[in-house]
């Protein structure tokens, strides 16, 4: 009998070391699920409209100081939505090619319009001003709009210039089609294989579906503002 | 308990990232001579493809690596390089080494990146990854990564261990995450 007792006493005291150290266990995984989680974090930030989602309407001041909504592009098949901005290196590098873009399928019902959620406190190229300068020297053939309060870039998910995101119209209601990059090398046109835009507005124009929906690539953050 | 159960399994999750690098693995060998030559690297900038970081994402010295993926052009940027320097001063005698990946245009080099790391004194090896088809590489350094910059991966291929940062970063975040990559 006593040694029955001893036996159960050491089986609890085996068991409460056994859970104890469970214990510990989870307490220092979960620590570290809690670092490696940073990445998933910056998911979070990413989350906007998907391909295939609606896209809500807005309404943007440009260059000129008109306003301009997206409902207003309700008899188009399409728009190609270029997140933008000046001081972009990148983006830069993509003016010719966005121009070249509406220039091709603004005629075909798929115009551009580029959107600047740059915070011009953190980038003094990103004024107004000189949104209105950049537009005018360069010659934009679409509205250049300025997100001010960046809610525009965060509900479409973008997250850094340039972000281009290509909406087909059906009746007034905008769809997700394409998001990614222009193409495949900012850096030299010419050495350009891939041309994602492209090829995504020619096949909706075709009646096709999009072929690749979603690109990734380098780009200058958008540095949204402390709320 | 469970919820605990399930957060520890995502961390596995999470940590045992894609070996889909096996591939590349005979190209790893005959670079790896080169790879050493990082932590004695002069402060110049080097020009590498892709298969410079696979190498280091197949590493299998038990070595942590942090790659800041920058350029001279983003402010937040280069407002954070002066921490990974820090790092490069303070991890000096661990198994930890810091590679500056610049996303600066090639044609760039001469006129703007090679001036910078001068002028900045940089310590850290410089490389600058001449791969425009990002859209090719960016999942393969993560497969949250969307492509804005800064980003910074603190990667131990050998152990399988990894975490990913899409924003700047301050010193003590990144010691944070060493103490516990070298620590464990």
């Amino acid at each position: 009998m006593k040694y029955d007792a001893f036996l159960i006493k050491k089986y609890v005291s085996f068991f409460g070391v056994l859970l104890l150290l469970v214990a510990i266990g989870s307490v220092s995984f979960s620590t570290a699920s809690e670092r490696f989680s940073a990445s998933q974090n910056s998911k979070v930030l990413s989350e906007g409209y998907q391909i295939g989602d609606a896209v809500s309407n807005f309404r943007l001041k440009n260059v000129d100081s008109r306003m301009i909504s997206l409902s207003d592009y309700s008899s188009q098949k399409g728009v190609i939505v270029v997140f933008s901005c000046n001081h972009c290196p990148f983006a830069k590098a993509y003016e010719e090619r966005v121009i070249a873009l509406d220039r091709k399928f603004g005629g075909q019902g798929f115009p551009v319009i580029a959107i600047n959620p740059t915070d011009p406190a953190a980038y003094e190229d990103d004024t107004f001003e000189q949104m209105q300068a950049r537009a005018r020297s360069k010659g934009f053939t679409y509205p250049y709009l300025v997100d001010a309060t960046q809610t525009v870039a965060k509900a479409f998910g973008a997250t850094r210039t340039p972000h281009v995101f290509v909406l087909t119209n059906n009746n007034g209601t905008f769809t997700v089609r394409y998001i990614g990059t222009i193409d495949d090398n900012p850096q030299d046109p010419s050495g350009v294989s891939k041309r994602y835009v492209d090829d995504a507005v020619t096949n909706l124009l075709a009646g096709k579906p999009v072929v690749t929906t979603t690109t990734k690539a380098i780009g200058c953050a958008i540095k949204w503002k402390d709320v | 308990m469970k919820k605990l159960l399930i957060l520890w399994l995502l961390a596995i999750a999470h940590t045992s990232f894609a070996q889909e690098t096996a591939s590349l693995e005979s190209t790893q060998t005959q670079e790896s001579g080169g790879l050493s030559d990082v932590s004695t690297a002069q402060p110049l900038v080097a020009e590498v493809k892709w298969n410079a970081l696979q190498n280091i994402l197949s590493s299998s010295s038990d070595t942590t690596y942090v790659l800041n993926f920058w350029a001279t052009w983003c402010r937040p940027c280069v407002a954070e390089l002066p921490h990974f320097e820090a790092v490069n001063r303070h991890y000096a005698s661990q198994k930890v080494k810091v590679v500056l990946v610049s996303m600066d245009f090639v044609k760039d080099m001469e006129d703007r990146v090679i001036p910078f790391v001068e002028r900045m004194k940089l310590t850290n090896p410089v490389w600058l990854l001449n791969e425009p088809d990002a859209n090719s590489w960016i999942e393969r350094v993560d497969s949250t990564w969307t492509g804005a910059l800064p980003a910074t991966l603190i990667i131990n291929p050998a152990r399988s261990r990894k975490v990913f940062y899409e924003k700047a970063l301050d010193y003590e975040t990144l010691a944070r995450d060493l103490s516990y990559f070298l620590d464990y």
